[in-house]
């Protein structure tokens, strides 16, 4: 047993990039070792100056907006206003930034309202448009918008042309945009950072996972919810010891999912949740079970290589697969969820660090550019229609 | 039942509603045909009661939205919609709720309502849980291998023994804790009065590495003397030590000690000599109940710490150097400590016990480099000198290490319950060859004796005297028979009734 663990470690070990005397691996994605870049240089971003009823006005409503899961636009906005990319001369930018909050609109349990956003995202445009003549200059090809919450009804008409920086989505999903810039849920560096325990704490945990499996507030019957996924986990595998799942909410969330080996991020009401930042920081394997999810910043991390990805068809088997993967697989996922600008890719740090996920937004953005030559338009062509999409977004807001 | 109410009701309260589905609408304006009205309703109750049987609740969500949908743009189009969702709707829910087959499945993901998918025999498969030990295991040691120790010492472990009534059960909770060590172990053991096969067998199960010398003299009865003697058998295991320049970290697990196994991991940090909190476990022999001192202790006092179980160990200030000791407190105790083995009160450990010390084992090794402040091995314990702790081998006792987060953590608890020393008990406790004859022993009734009743108790009465009265009692014995006391009792009036019994049958 002594000889393999020993034979096991020579061969990777000689290819591996050490960070901090811990052997973790290379992260190479489809675009390369992009996670690395510096975006500084490589692009500039011009933030229109939006009255402050899109903005700051919101947020004083409801300063719940800062801590919740789409806190990512408030915090893209404070981080472009003080970042070296940011740039006061419109003519040399090559992407414009709407600092509008669309998504700070909650209820009063800390769920978003999607109601409110396509008339306040219209209205700025409209405001935009007619303050600055670059939007019609391409009919806002080179602005990008965060916006966040899926709305099923699909994407505003208006922002047909322009880029969306979107918390994951759903593939072939009316709300995700081709060319999006997907990234992740915001989750709060501090208190991660409070909860950590330390890495010689053995793993004993094999599969984690604590949430709903019945909404029963909204599908009592189970098969709406997560398209009977969690319910179907639930009902396979309460009584398996390897699989440590419940309902409870416990106080040692953070340091549970730092003891096990797999933690489940099935799909909800969205294919999405904060789990997975959770899983990348806590070293933990992502089990992702949703069906044609788009993963962020996925050009950047290969996601195959870290996560195992199961089908939802395939969730009565969970246990087979999990148990049949290799141990070298198990061992060379760990050494890449490790490697820190993993980590760092997937934060919303205060203040902004490098090679955090603010600044692979910005490498996403600059990996777009230059735009094509056909982006810009005569004057006097337009190809958005203005009075498209449903009666009641039309209303001035 | 309440929903052919509800449906009561709804009929009603909207006439418009069934006048858009019935194409009956003049026979139900016309209130003066009674019979074709009745038999109207009886037939729409009934057409309703079956629609709800199939459709649920959705049959009322459909009834409230034609009813609400009527305020805003009513229109056919709309009810034949809704019709056709409930009815698609119901037909996916009409087989079973939870069907083996799946769903929909196409790169598109469908949206509505999915089945739950359950495997036939939805319960762990053994072989599979194996083998997810096997990873879990596999995990763990890589985490090991990057995060924990790098380059780990051998522990050397130390422990004096003897033969006694329960040295199998003090043993062999210290040899499970070594067997467990994840690291190279050596274990010396030192017994007094010479090397016994009953330890040698004892030690030879644990599949480690031991080191079994004898010492001489009998351990004695006092335990001050004992104390003293188990000082000199531990420099005698690192007379050991320096002979064989055994390398590594040297500690002292004395058998009646308890150790956490994440100990043994904070003692490889030590460079030269450490020393780790030990919890004192102070034991009340005797039956009575006393309430412990601890409680009620006055809270002026400063050497302790206040917390329920005293700790002995190293104290830091607040930049984690070592400024003090916290020594244990035998004050609260003197009168009523044990004075030698067996003794049913409470037995006191000294200020600083060995235990809590761990030494790299190069300081008593000769001709070597060592740190100018440790002095000889031979110059310590020479002239029959008590040797208390590991500190008489510095001098300058500044330079040890606190571990265990400065010691915040205790690892280590101690805890002495020991046996009268005269106690008799059959070598290994094996009876071998079985008895073939048996004799009652002094103070255990025979069961089949029959003894008047009255005698039995007094009997009873003046064993509870004596408990009363003589504080030194044999513990075990004592508990034994008296144990044995209270459940021949009622036994032996048993026997007598049956024997009466008997003897009128007769």
């Amino acid at each position: 047993m002594t000889k393999d663990f020993g034979a096991d470690l020579v061969g990777p070990r000689s290819a591996f990039k050490f960070h901090r005397t811990q052997p973790t691996e290379r992260i190479s994605g489809s675009a390369g070792d992009v996670l690395e870049d510096d975006p500084v240089g490589r692009l500039k971003v011009f933030v229109y100056e939006l009255p402050s009823k899109y903005n700051k006005k919101i947020l004083q409503k409801d300063p719940r907006c800062l801590t919740h899961m789409f806190a990512a636009e408030i915090y893209m906005h404070r981080f472009l206003l003080s970042s070296p990319v940011r740039t006061l001369n419109p003519e040399e930018a090559d992407w414009f930034y709407t600092p509008v909050y669309t998504t700070c609109d909650l209820t009063p349990n800390g769920l978003p309202l999607p109601f409110k956003s396509p008339r306040m995202m219209r209205s700025a445009i409209q405001l935009i448009s007619s303050n600055w003549p670059y939007w019609n200059r391409t009919e806002g090809a080179d602005h990008f918008f965060i916006e966040e919450k899926a709305i099923d009804r699909g994407i505003l008409p208006l922002l047909q042309r322009a880029t969306l920086v979107q918390t994951f989505g759903q593939r072939n999903h009316v709300c995700l945009k081709d060319g999006s810039v997907i990234i992740p849920p915001y989750a709060p560096p501090q208190k991660m950072q409070a909860h950590l325990i330390p890495p010689s704490t053995p793993r004993s945990i094999f599969v984690y996972f604590r949430g709903l499996f019945y909404d029963v507030g909204n599908d009592p019957e189970g098969g709406y919810y997560a398209r009977g996924a969690r319910a179907s986990v639930w009902e396979n595998f309460k009584d398996n010891p390897l699989f440590d799942i419940s309902t409870e909410h416990p106080t040692t969330y953070y340091e549970d999912m730092q003891r096990a080996v797999f933690c489940l991020c099935p799909l909800g009401w969205a294919p999405w949740s904060p789990r997975l930042v959770e899983a990348v920081i806590f070293g933990c394997i992502p089990v992702i079970i949703a069906d044609d999810i788009v993963l962020p910043f996925a050009d950047a991390i290969p996601w195959e290589d870290i996560g195992v990805f199961v089908a939802e068809k395939d969730v009565p088997k969970l246990d087979t697969i999990l148990t049949s993967i290799p141990i070298n697989e198990i061992l060379r996922k760990q050494r890449l969820l490790a490697n820190p600008s993993m980590k760092q890719a997937m934060l919303f740090p205060q203040p902004a660090q490098s090679r955090d996920a603010f600044h692979q937004i910005l490498n996403g953005l600059a990996r777009k550019l230059p735009h094509d030559k056909n982006v810009y338009l005569n004057p006097g062509e337009k190809i958005l229609n203005w009075t498209a999409g449903p009666v009641g977004d039309l209303k001035p807001w | 039942m309440k929903q052919l109410t509800a449906l009561q009701q709804q009929g009603r309260r909207s006439n418009s509603f069934r006048s858009a589905l019935s194409p009956l609408d003049a026979a139900t304006v016309d209130g003066s045909v009674k019979s074709p009205a009745a038999i109207f309703w009886l037939v729409l109750h009934g057409l309703c009661c079956l629609i709800s049987l199939v459709l649920g609740f959705r049959f009322s969500r459909l009834v409230f939205f034609l009813l609400f949908s009527t305020s805003s743009s009513p229109s056919t189009t709309t009810v034949y919609t809704a019709l056709r969702t409930t009815l698609a709707s119901s037909a996916v829910t009409s087989p079973p709720e939870r069907n083996i087959s799946a769903g929909e499945r196409a790169s598109r993901v469908v949206v509505g309502r999915h089945g739950i998918l359950i495997r036939p025999w939805p319960h762990p498969d053994l072989s599979e849980v194996m083998q997810a030990h096997t990873i879990i295991e596999r995990v763990q040691s890589e985490q090991k291998s990057q995060y924990g120790v790098k380059s780990p010492k051998t522990v050397i472990a130390i422990t004096p023994t003897y033969v006694r009534t329960f040295q199998t059960l003090h043993l062999t909770g210290v040899m499970h804790s070594l067997m467990n060590v994840p690291y190279d172990l050596i274990w010396i053991v030192v017994e007094a009065g010479g090397v016994t096969n009953e330890t040698a067998s004892l030690i030879s199960k644990s599949g480690l590495k031991t080191i079994h010398i004898g010492f001489e003299g009998k351990m004695p009865v006092l335990w001050e003397d004992r104390h003293k003697l188990e000082s000199k058998m531990r420099l005698h295991a690192l007379r050991v030590v320096r002979e064989k320049r055994l390398d590594g970290i040297v500690m002292f697990a004395d058998d009646s000690n308890m150790h956490n196994l994440e100990l043994f991991n904070e003692i490889q940090k030590v460079k030269w000599i450490g020393a780790i909190s030990v919890g004192i476990l102070v034991h009340w022999g005797g039956s009575e109940e006393v309430e412990l001192p601890i409680i009620e202790r006055d809270d002026s006092e400063k050497t302790e710490k206040n917390s329920q179980v005293p700790v002995q160990g190293p104290a830091c200030n607040s930049s984690n150097h070592l400024v003090g000791w916290h020594t244990f407190n035998s004050l609260p105790y003197v009168e009523r400590s044990a004075k030698y083995i067996g003794d049913s009160a409470v037995v006191l450990p000294k200020k600083l016990e060995w235990a809590g010390f761990v030494l790299n084992s190069r300081l008593v090794w000769e001709d070597t480099e060592k740190p100018v402040w440790v002095k000889e091995l031979e110059e310590v314990g020479g002239d029959g000198e008590d040797v208390e702790s590991p500190l008489s081998l510095l001098k300058d006792s500044s330079v040890v290490e606190p571990l265990g987060s400065c010691g915040r953590k205790v690892m280590l608890w101690w805890l002495r319950v020991e046996a009268r020393a005269d106690s008799k008990f059959p070598p290994g406790w094996i009876i071998d060859p079985p008895l073939d004859i048996t004799v009652p022993a002094k103070r255990t009734p025979w069961p089949d004796a029959p003894p008047d009743l009255p005698s039995s108790v007094e009997q009873v009465t003046s064993i509870q005297e004596n408990a009363d009265r003589r504080a030194t009692k044999n513990r075990s014995r004592r508990k034994r028979s008296s144990r044995s006391k209270k459940k021949h009792t009622p036994k032996v009036l048993l026997d007598e009734h049956v024997s009466t019994l008997d003897l009128r049958d007769n």
